[in-house]
């Protein structure tokens, strides 16, 4: 199953689920979704359970905070992650922040969710990975998955979730084929990482669009240098599940963390303190990061491959740290 | 603006003519023709238009029980006492941060909710005590949450700005200018997708009408029909800076035409004019979900927060709205249609200045929240 497929079955198995789900956002409905992860919702279920907006990112997440106040438990659909900065002041100021400054009376069960990262060549408003942004602020919930069961199963999760959750799809991975779980009640729980391949020498930490990279660079290191890398992804930014890397980096004593993000104060920024923090003496190299380049993302296709993470730039990564 | 109120005037009947079906979109609903109250801002002229309605307006003085109106004096007087006792405890050091009073706007909050029933919804922004306690908060429950202690409404948790009940229908003051209406928008959308016929009264501020979420939200109302009523507290001042300065027409009622949505101009210092076009719009809103824009003039006598040094306006002006003070035009109507007398208004201030210093002695005996509440409430189970 495709990782849009696996999307839209957990959308449709929530929204039959709870008749208080129900999905808004830009093309969700008539025109089945600008990445047809809602494709054929719109038919089964009508205009109630899968709303068509307007273009208006910041209203149409404000009616999903108050609609979640209200008991509702919306899933917000943004075209691109790009677009959730329009929205921000709702996600930021508003979501994460309700439950505490009511002093626990109102938390709010809403999924934004959408594409992130870079797609093939759209230039730099449309190629922003954002996780950093979102993952700073006491209050929200990220995720990112990287296959198909996890894509579902953390769907149904977040969906369940009585909390903001940001969820971050991957637009060039959508059509990503792997298992998934028959089960209707098949749901990975957020903030466990997941070893997506055992190893003895190094451990990557991957996420979302550099997983699939992580692993083929572990299988070109295999077979030319016989090491053994492990690849783990914390599929949650936040929760982040730092025992499962910690430990790993404690048997394995070496780091690479991939990530399409820019570098400054990313993700695998965090993920390099805390291992600092709590695996300092395991460490037999420095930890080594591979992110997008510090620039705004060029259009030219040689200079979005410049920019971005690839197999070969975590291979030689990998070298580096094993010294190679 | 005394300036330009022919032209506003001139514009006023085009409104009217547009809503006797002329123009399609907004016939049906426009209720300009309804109201007597134009969009006059200029105290005198404002002050004759009261005085012209002044015998219909006694007549829904009477239709009303002697014990409802009471509670609508007495919310106001309420109102008012408490927030000049929170400007007296303030510049004692015993309110911290930022603290907007309410003063001279009694009559918008009085005339609003007391029109609502079971079920429906309240939002406002940071200008929240006298909402949050006429939704039902106590006054001890206000006062402890300025003061910063654990019995106060949210836990010491959110402060002046963030006042909240989720069993009262009370969804928040809200500190962000504008980011209330969209959220008041959703709420009523949660109604109408439940199927009740409840409302939402959301309030804001008139500098708020700048913000793009505004017009975002007001778009997806009359689009979607959602029962939201969004009330624009015109107080003429987004801080320091008069509307005059910051928004090219003065008239914010005539904005919901841009929506094909219902708007009335309401005088704000009559507090059954208040209600009686929220009543219009509460109806509006429970028959299909039509929403609908109040523009309700009013007058902060206040700065903006406690911090404000009102540089940008006269002492004169401030006296000038102040002879149409909300309480006072309230309680001569009540006199002249013989409900209450003198003693029974001395009464009321009494019990309100009682209340007053309960809700004070409460917040000064509480005690401060236990530091491990640092991490309570960051995310629910």
């Amino acid at each position: 199953m495709t990782i849009r497929d696996a999307l839209n079955a957990a959308l449709r198995e929530e929204i039959l689920r709870d008749e208080n789900v129900f999905i808004m956002g830009e093309e969700v409905a008539e025109y089945d979704g600008a990445y047809k992860v809602t494709r054929g919702l719109w038919k089964e279920f009508g205009d109630k359970r899968v709303v068509d907006t307007p273009i208006t990112e910041l209203g149409f997440a404000a009616v999903g905070v108050g609609a979640a106040m209200a008991g509702l438990r919306p899933v917000v659909e943004f075209m691109t992650w790009n677009f959730s900065i329009l929205a921000a002041d709702q996600i930021i100021n508003h979501a994460a922040k309700m439950y505490y400054m009511s002093g626990g009376q109102f938390n709010i069960p809403i999924v934004f969710r959408g594409p992130n990262g870079s797609a093939y060549q759209v230039s730099s408003q449309h190629s922003q990975a954002l996780e950093a942004m979102y993952a700073n602020f006491p209050g929200l919930k990220v995720v990112m998955p990287s296959t198909a069961a996890d894509a579902k199963g953390l769907l149904k999760s977040a969906i369940r979730d009585n909390n903001p959750v940001i969820f971050l799809e991957q637009e060039t991975m959508y059509g990503m084929k792997s298992e998934v779980p028959d089960d209707e009640d098949f749901t990975i729980p957020l903030g466990v990482a997941d070893v997506k391949r055992e190893g003895s020498d190094c451990t990557i930490v991957a996420r979302s669009f550099t997983v699939p990279q992580a692993l083929k660079a572990a299988e070109i290191i295999q077979a030319e240098f016989d090491v053994s890398v492990e690849v783990v992804d914390p599929r949650t930014i936040k929760p982040l599940d730092i025992d499962t890397i910690v430990a790993s980096v404690k048997k394995t004593n070496r780091l690479v963390i991939a990530e399409e993000s820019h570098a400054f104060a990313s993700v695998g920024a965090e993920i390099s303190h805390q291992v600092m923090e709590n695996a300092f003496d395991y460490l037999d190299a420095p930890i080594k990061r591979i992110s997008t380049a510090e620039a705004p993302m060029p259009y030219a296709r040689n200079l979005e491959v410049a920019a971005l993470p690839s197999v070969e730039k975590i291979v030689a990564a990998v070298k580096e740290v094993c010294y190679l | 603006m005394p300036k330009t109120a022919t032209r506003q005037k001139e514009e006023n009947k085009t409104t009217q003519n547009s809503a006797n079906g002329k123009n399609e979109t907004a016939s049906k609903t426009t209720p300009s023709a309804e109201s007597d109250v134009t969009e006059n801002y200029d105290v005198k002229e404002a002050q004759a238009e009261f005085n012209k309605r002044r015998k219909s307006q006694i007549a829904s003085i009477k239709k009303l029980d002697k014990e409802f109106l009471g509670e609508m004096l007495y919310q106001m007087i309420l109102g008012r006492r408490f927030e000049q006792k929170c400007a007296e405890v303030y510049r004692m050091g015993k309110i911290g941060g930022f603290c907007h009073l309410y003063i001279g706007q009694e009559a918008i909050a009085v005339g609003t909710m007391t029109a609502l029933k079971e079920g429906d919804y309240v939002i406002t922004s940071y200008r929240d005590h006298v909402q949050a306690m006429i939704a039902g908060i106590t006054p001890e429950a206000v006062m402890a949450e300025l003061y910063g202690k654990a019995t106060g409404n949210v836990k010491g948790k959110g402060g002046s700005m963030h006042m909240f009940s989720k069993e009262k229908g009370f969804f928040g003051g809200h500190g962000i200018v504008g980011g209330q209406i969209g959220v008041g928008t959703g709420m009523a959308y949660a109604q109408k997708y439940k199927g009740t016929d409840n409302v939402t009264l959301c309030f804001f501020g008139e500098a708020a009408v700048n913000q793009g979420i505004f017009h975002e939200s007001l778009n997806m109302a009359q689009l979607w029909k959602l029962p939201c009523i969004y009330i624009c507290e015109n107080n003429k001042y987004g801080m320091g800076t008069s509307q005059k300065r910051a928004m090219s027409i003065a008239n914010i009622a005539k904005k919901a035409e841009g929506f094909g949505m219902a708007g009335e101009f309401v005088d704000g210092m009559d507090v059954m004019a208040v209600r009686d076009a929220t009543l219009r719009a509460i109806e509006r809103g429970r028959k299909d979900g039509s929403p609908t824009l109040l523009e309700i003039r009013a007058y902060r006598y206040m700065g903006h927060s406690m911090s404000d040094p009102g540089k940008y306006r006269t002492t004169e002006e401030i006296k000038k709205y102040q002879e149409r003070d909300p309480i006072i035009l309230f309680q001569d109507s009540l006199k002249e249609a013989k409900v209450f007398t003198d003693k029974d208004f001395e009464e009321l201030m009494t019990k309100a200045n009682e209340a007053v210093e309960a809700a004070v002695k409460f917040a000064d005996e509480s005690p401060f929240p236990d530091e491990s509440e640092l991490f309570t409430d960051v995310y629910a189970d």
